[in-house]
């Protein structure tokens, strides 16, 4: 780390441009603000708690942010590139529910299915529909262009009728075993969900940092005709990641099927808000073109430490939603003064 | 077939023809520029200047007509990379990404080849790049955090490194300051010196015998003039550009004895807009604020209004002082105004005549805050028979009435409240010839009947029924017309010849007098 920010940009027309000395990029700093306020979650979750502090506690919370991190990071790679998409909340359940239709027994089951895939294609069955469910945003917003905010808000609706019609209101159980792996099995003592997790994370970061199409959604959500101007094929590449964040919602949902060995009717219900809370917090621009994954992963963290520790205290169960709801807005506040920049 | 064109031209462009429906926007234009040149194209709105860049820069594509660069004929329509290799322009609206960094910006979408950007040998490549062209901006600094002048310097950069050899540089000064102007200028010539062309459009004439060689000028779609600037005379290109011989007077109104003083302001300043200025407005006055775009007349428009907060200074109608920076306490001040984009801030196009006229007097429409629809229909129809708008009844919706029939409701609310001045921004912009007189007319009836008018425009026939004319360039007014004035000395001080440089100069660095 070097010991100042830069300099502004004036000294840099009268003098030449320093040549050798590396420099910190102001921007970079935004990414870290939310570290301070997860380190002091710790200590107040510390007093709360003794429980707090346990190996048992943790793992839970990272283990619960694993699914919220998830939609959290196919929303960001959308909030950069300028767009917005609603409807992950319900393909978290919509495309487990779909693939287990196709692959669960037709008969003797609870929930009878089609039966017309064998089990161990439920996994490749569900990323598939994800895919397929942002295909269909791409095509409402980037063909028929159709307003992408009320576009995605009636897709979220009719995919989550969608389920329920399919899946009869009820819960699905008795999973297959390949489709409950990766949601319950441990590696070195660390649910494997985390590991995939923070790899996706990593993998989308360095794609975002180093790859030319990564590059491209900067410039596709911070000006458009810019990046058209410069030979970016800007509905493509916006296609392209509206694909990947419905792939990245369904992959959520074979982790949080696995997780609680079961698809409930509500799975994901209500959750888009707290992702695109833990967005912004995390410093994602919601008018495209700003934030780090780095920032969305720390905005899930301290929105699921907020909420572990709020348990921890003995909350009354009652008053949980009133907390959570301004426990968001404390923490938005927080991080607009902590990054110092307007979250427009 | 034949190629007739000059092989040595950076480009040569002829016959060119561009409609966009019944409106003719190019007609056979011509234009040739020379590799090293700084060529200057000039014109009134609408002569058919941005339509010609767009067909230069392969944005267009013109519907008769050819295009050649060098030798080579233009590339294939839509063939962007091929395009920018041979011209690039740098629009007055910033073509960078803001929040990503300088090198990024240059190399945006061409990464040359790697699979993974490497990002230390990026801003390398980005550091030679600028110190080539003599560019001294931080690579790693974000665009965001760049001056207008250091982004200009970075996107002539870019466009010079695709391998154009030909710059467009559309109204390139109009958001820099002086000093900002001077260097862009120093860039340019030592640019010139390395045979980069350069085609500068421009409404400050100043400017262009400052930097061009050549100039061209189109009028009505057409290509009226090409000509060494050394050795033209300030007053055939005016001439030329408004198409009347210089010396064919024409009178405007001379003035009256104004009244007493309905609007004062003194010292009103805004940052980067204008600077401080005194103005008085008479009862029984028109005052006019000419300047091209971006020239402050408007800012100067909105802030008398209160649209916009002014960072100095006071503004009193009938001696008493008004709260600045407020619609609300302006209107009721007296200060009535006439927007200049009626369909974004003056109209709501769905609605009747009746609702858009009494906008703004709907708390005089009925007891304690209800809106009587009888009275809303009286004063409507009152309007109408005043201001003669031609609608089918009060209750006909604004969408369905002329341009020009809809900036009458436009004023009839702006009326309504009885202003003791009235500010009309661009007031017949858009509207036909005949609209045009009566529009003219309403508002010099306002005057007439003993009230003050101020109308902001850079259209002459707006100007004309004015007793006085301000003209403003850069944020300063630099002269002003009592009584009779004549359309090329006005048209010379909005374009940045101030009346005191005397007709006929022609030395290009001698004109310093209306310099900001």
């Amino acid at each position: 780390m070097t010991e100042t920010a830069s300099p502004p940009a004036t000294e840099a027309v009268d003098a030449p441009p320093v040549r050798s000395r590396p420099r910190i990029d102001p921007a970079r700093w935004r990414d870290f603000s939310l570290v301070p306020v997860i380190f002091v979650l710790g200590v107040i979750g510390f007093i709360v708690s003794p429980a707090f502090l346990t190996q048992d506690n943790l793992i839970g919370v990272i283990q619960q942010s694993t699914e919220l991190g998830l939609l959290v990071l196919g929303e960001a790679l959308i909030l950069i590139s300028g767009r917005m998409d609603l409807s992950l909340e319900s393909t978290i359940g919509l495309a487990p529910v779909i693939a287990l239709w196709l692959v669960m027994p037709a008969h003797g089951a609870r929930f009878a299915g089609l039966e017309l895939f064998p089990a161990w294609t439920a996994i490749p069955l569900c990323l598939a529909v994800g895919a397929a469910v942002g295909a269909t945003n791409g095509f409402l917003i980037l063909k028929l262009r159709v307003n992408g905010f009320i576009a995605t808000l009636g897709m979220l609706t009719m995919l989550r009728g969608l389920q329920v019609g399919i899946s009869e209101g009820r819960s699905i159980g008795n999973v297959p075993e390949s489709f409950a792996y990766l949601g319950k099995a441990e590696w070195l003592g660390i649910p494997a969900a985390v590991w995939i997790c923070l790899a996706l994370f990593a993998v989308g970061g360095a794609a975002l940092g180093y790859l030319r199409h990564g590059r491209a959604l900067y410039a596709i959500g911070g000006n458009p005709e810019a990046a058209r101007a410069a030979g970016v094929r800007v509905d493509r590449i916006t296609w392209i990641v509206l694909a990947v964040g419905g792939v990245l919602a369904a992959f959520a949902g074979i982790l949080y099927t696995g997780h609680y060995g079961a698809v409930s009717a509500s799975q994901g219900n209500g959750w888009i808000f707290q992702v695109f809370a833990a967005a912004v917090i995390g410093g994602i621009s919601l008018r495209g073109g700003r934030g780090t994954l780095f920032g969305a992963l720390t905005g899930v963290l301290t929105l699921q430490l907020v909420i572990n520790v709020m348990t921890l205290g003995g909350v009354p169960p009652l008053w949980t939603q009133f907390l959570n709801g301004m426990i968001i807005i404390i923490a938005l506040v927080i991080s607009r003064f902590t990054s110092g920049e307007k979250q427009d | 077939m034949a190629v007739e064109s000059d092989d040595r031209a950076a480009v040569h462009a002829e016959g060119i023809v561009k409609r966009y429906g019944p409106t003719v926007a190019l007609d056979g234009a011509r234009l040739t520029v020379r590799p090293g040149e700084a060529h200057a194209l000039v014109g009134r709105n609408g002569a058919g200047k941005s339509t010609l860049v767009s067909v230069l820069t392969g944005m267009e594509r013109p519907d008769a007509g050819r295009v050649t660069f060098g030798d080579e004929p233009a590339p294939g329509w839509g063939d962007t990379a091929a395009w920018q290799r041979k011209v690039a322009c740098v629009y007055q609206k910033s073509m960078t990404v803001p929040e990503l960094t300088v090198a990024e910006n240059l190399y945006l979408n061409r990464f040359h080849g790697e699979r993974t950007i490497r990002w230390r040998s990026l801003r390398e490549r980005a550091r030679e790049l600028l110190a080539e062209y003599g560019v001294e901006v931080d690579p790693a600094a974000r665009i965001r955090d760049l001056g207008v002048e250091q982004r200009q310097f970075v996107e002539i950069a870019r466009a010079l490194s695709f391998g154009a050899r030909l710059i467009i540089l559309d109204e390139p000064t109009a958001r820099l300051d002086a000093g900002g102007i001077d260097r862009l200028f120093g860039k340019l010539r030592s640019l010139r010196a390395q045979g980069v062309a350069f085609l500068f459009i421009s409404h400050h004439l100043q400017e262009v015998y400052e930097l061009c060689d050549t100039v061209t000028v189109f009028r009505d779609a057409r290509h009226v003039l090409t000509a060494p600037v050394a050795g033209l005379a300030e007053d055939d290109l005016v001439g030329a550009m408004t198409g009347e011989r210089a010396g064919a007077a024409r009178t405007a109104r001379t003035a009256r004895t104004a009244g007493e003083p309905l609007l004062r302001a003194e010292g009103l300043a805004a940052d980067g807009h204008f600077a401080p200025l005194d103005l008085t407005v008479r009862a029984g006055e028109v005052v006019g604020l000419a300047g091209a775009t971006a020239s402050g007349n408007t800012a100067i428009g909105e802030t008398l209004v209160g649209l916009r907060a002014p960072d100095g200074g006071r503004i009193a109608v009938r001696g008493r002082p008004v709260r600045t920076g407020s619609v609300p306490h302006a209107l009721d001040a007296g200060i009535g105004y006439v927007p200049e984009d009626r369909h974004r801030e003056g109209l709501i196009l769905g609605r009747s005549v009746a609702e858009n006229a009494t906008l703004a007097v709907a708390d005089q429409l009925g007891p304690m805050g209800t809106v009587l629809p009888s009275r809303t229909r009286a004063f409507a129809r009152r309007m109408i028979a005043a201001l003669d708008i031609k609608t089918t009844g009060p209750g006909q919706p604004v969408s369905g009435l002329s341009g020009g029939n809809q900036q009458k409701v436009v004023i009839a609310r702006a009326l309504a409240r009885e202003p003791a001045v009235l500010v009309a921004i661009r007031p017949t912009n858009g509207v036909d010839v005949k609209s045009k007189g009566a529009l003219l007319g309403v508002v010099r009836e306002v005057a007439d009947g003993g009230s003050g008018a101020v109308i902001v425009s850079d259209e002459l026939d707006d100007l004309r029924i004015c007793d006085r004319v301000l003209a403003v360039f850069h944020g300063r007014v630099t002269t002003e017309f009592t009584g009779g004035w004549r359309d090329h000395e006005l048209v010379a001080a909005m374009e940045g010849m101030g009346s005191e440089t005397s007709p006929g100069t022609q030395d290009t660095a001698g004109t310093e007098g209306t310099a900001p």
